[in-house]
């Protein structure tokens, strides 16, 4: 096996055969280079969407209000229905159910530092909504416990917000005016997979007291603790049950409370997602076997082209096992060496892909931050798993080495005046 | 050297068979130069190939060098072939994606000799037979007489005990031809049994024995 001189007089075949070995090769290579792309894509799209999905926690919900729809309990329909601090303690009593925030969002909320000014969205919330939905912080805190006990005039605000007041000053610990009410910085923060972090955040109780005065929300946003699509639904029943007998309408109502269960969604999206990786894969071994095909047939002929050649190699004294030897060294070789670049060519182009998509992620995003509207990448990291593509690569190269030992067999076992006989 | 004892060998011509060889006797001393003449379909050609172990036979007995010749494995086959024989073709059989040195080095390949080694012997025997300058060009831009001593240099490279020629001048003109039995006749005189297929009454008188195929 590591017999230099082998070695040379297999180069040297294949050296001279250059249009034989490009063809090989070159079906060895397509396959796996194919192969790449078909599962890079799969994987980056699957990736993308996925990530889409963790720009909040998975198994977020929101439920907001609206007008009933259908007369409950001698109540005509057309009912406003608004949600009050309690509810968040009525909710964290349904089973499955994690961090609850109420929000009551107030909007063009005027800050202002020193010279700088803006008009902002303010989200007043409880120190649970960063777990719903996954804030980043840039620096300093978020929201806590004792701010919310003690009604503390803090806030917590987006990275957007703290360059345009703040330049390249410290914001932590300073105090910014909102609505000329003096609050201090506690925390900087973006949200994940946005490109716009214009959004401020403020003890729900600090807001309500300085603000309005009163204890509405205008919505709920909470962590739900379900494995599958039955039980998020189950979970999702059971708020609808509990807040229809608080505010008296029926649980069946649609308009009444307008729920988003991210998880119901997030299983649905995967389903779909599983279902076009199996295609993939389908397409993907379809690919393989073609190769497969190539490769085999090619063979074949190889070793019918070379039958006279075997034949003068055994008549000055060729050993079967050389001959044999000499023509899948020869295959191995070429297969290995085709399969390595295809791996490379399609690796290659995938990265080459994710490259530009970052780049134009970062274009979206720079044009997004002048006011334009969030970039969302769909494609997102589409690499192939490194043993998936050599194990293809393997198989391929196994499957010329039967196909071609087979054929050396049978020229390399007949008597060498056949094998001359060929013509 | 070579002894044969009512040789048969016959063909599988799809339902019948055809009876090429029917009861072949044979004695061949050590330096001898023979050749075997016969009409075409004759068997001749056959015969050679039994020699040479190319080929099998169906019933008799074949001794090469003291060794009985039957029911050899293609290795066996293939090491005798390499140590004791060498061989010249009527249509040369080089590899013709390998120079005229590549050509006359390959037998010394499967004698486990070294790359550089063996091509310094192998451009030695080009140059006994005057192609020197041809080392490096492939079998297609050579002449059929030129081919054909690379066929034979590559014959003589393993240092056999005898060289079997299959109509070694058949593709020749009759100049070359005369040339390339003249480079046989050199090899001859230095002990080497030396046995060829003819048809040709010239060619075969040049030898020392002639044995006629019916």
């Amino acid at each position: 096996m590591f017999d230099i001189d082998k070695w040379q007089e297999i180069f040297a075949t294949i050296k001279k055969n250059k249009m034989r070995t490009f063809l090989t090769g070159f079906s060895v290579a397509w396959g796996i280079f194919m192969l790449m792309i078909l599962l890079g894509s799969g994987n980056g799209l699957s990736n993308g969407v996925a990530s889409n999905f963790m720009n909040d926690a998975v198994n977020a919900m929101w439920i907001w209000t609206g007008k009933t729809t259908i007369a409950y309990e001698g109540m005509k329909t057309g009912r406003t229905i608004q949600f009050h601090n309690a509810d968040q303690e009525i909710i964290k009593k349904v089973p499955g159910i994690g961090a609850v925030s109420g929000r009551y969002f107030m909007g063009n909320t005027r800050y202002s530092y020193n010279k700088e000014s803006g008009e902002y969205t303010t989200i007043t919330c409880q120190p649970e909504l960063i777990q719903v939905e996954n804030l980043v912080m840039e620096e300093g805190r978020f929201i806590n416990q004792i701010d919310v006990m003690q009604n503390r005039k803090v806030v917590v605000i987006g990275a957007d917000m703290k360059t345009a007041l703040f330049k390249d000053s410290t914001a932590i610990g300073e105090y910014v005016n909102v609505n000329n009410v003096p609050f201090k910085v506690v925390g900087v923060c973006t949200e994940p997979g946005s490109t716009r972090n214009r959004n401020a955040y403020m003890p729900l109780s600090t807001a309500q007291m300085i603000f309005n005065g009163s204890n509405r929300l205008h919505n709920l946003a909470l962590t739900i603790n379900a494995e599958t699509l039955d039980e998020s639904q189950a979970i999702e029943d059971q708020i609808r049950n509990v807040l229809g007998r608080q505010y008296k309408f029926d649980p069946k109502d649609e308009s009444a409370i307008g729920l988003y269960n991210k998880l119901e969604n997030y299983i649905q999206t995967m389903r779909i997602f599983q279902a076009i990786k199996i295609f993939i894969w389908i397409i993907g071994i379809g690919t393989l076997i073609a190769g497969i095909v190539g490769v085999s047939n090619i063979m074949l002929i190889v070793v019918k082209e070379r039958t006279k050649e075997i034949g003068i190699r055994k008549a000055i004294g060729a050993s079967p096992s050389s001959v044999i030897g000499l023509i899948l060294l020869d295959a191995i070789m070429i297969t290995t060496v085709a399969g390595y670049i295809g791996l490379v060519m399609g690796t290659g182009l995938m990265e080459m892909i994710n490259y530009f998509m970052l780049q134009s992620a970062d274009a979206a995003s720079a044009a997004a931050a002048n006011g334009g509207q969030q970039g969302e990448s769909v494609f997102l990291n589409p690499t192939v798993d490194f043993n998936i593509a050599v194990s293809a690569t393997l198989l391929l190269i196994v499957a010329g080495a039967i196909a071609g030992y087979i054929p050396a067999k049978r020229a390399a076992s007949i008597k060498p005046i056949e094998a001359l006989r060929d013509e | 050297m070579i002894s044969l004892n009512s040789i048969h060998k016959s063909y599988a011509m799809g339902s019948n068979s055809l009876h090429v060889l029917k009861g072949i006797n044979l004695e061949i001393e050590q330096g001898e130069f023979v050749s075997i003449m016969g009409s075409s379909g004759s068997g001749k050609s056959t015969l050679l190939n039994i020699l040479g172990i190319l080929d099998n036979y169906d019933e008799g007995s074949y001794h090469l060098n003291g060794t009985l010749i039957k029911n050899m494995s293609e290795k066996q086959a293939a090491k005798l072939r390499n140590e004791l024989l060498g061989f010249v073709f009527q249509s040369f059989n080089l590899i013709s994606f390998k120079n005229a040195m590549e050509n006359v080095a390959l037998p010394l390949y499967y004698q486990g000799v070294s790359r550089k080694k063996r091509n310094i012997i192998a451009l030695e025997y080009l140059d006994k037979m005057g192609l020197l300058e041809w080392a490096n060009h492939l079998p297609s831009e050579m002449s059929g007489g030129q081919k054909q001593r690379v066929a034979i240099a590559r014959s003589l490279i393993s240092k056999p005990k005898i060289i079997f020629a299959d109509e070694p001048t058949g593709a020749l003109d009759s100049v070359t031809s005369i040339e390339v039995m003249e480079i046989l006749k050199e090899i001859n005189k230095e002990g080497i049994t030396l046995i060829i297929v003819t048809h040709e009454h010239d060619i075969a008188a040049m030898t020392h024995k002639i044995i006629r195929v019916e």
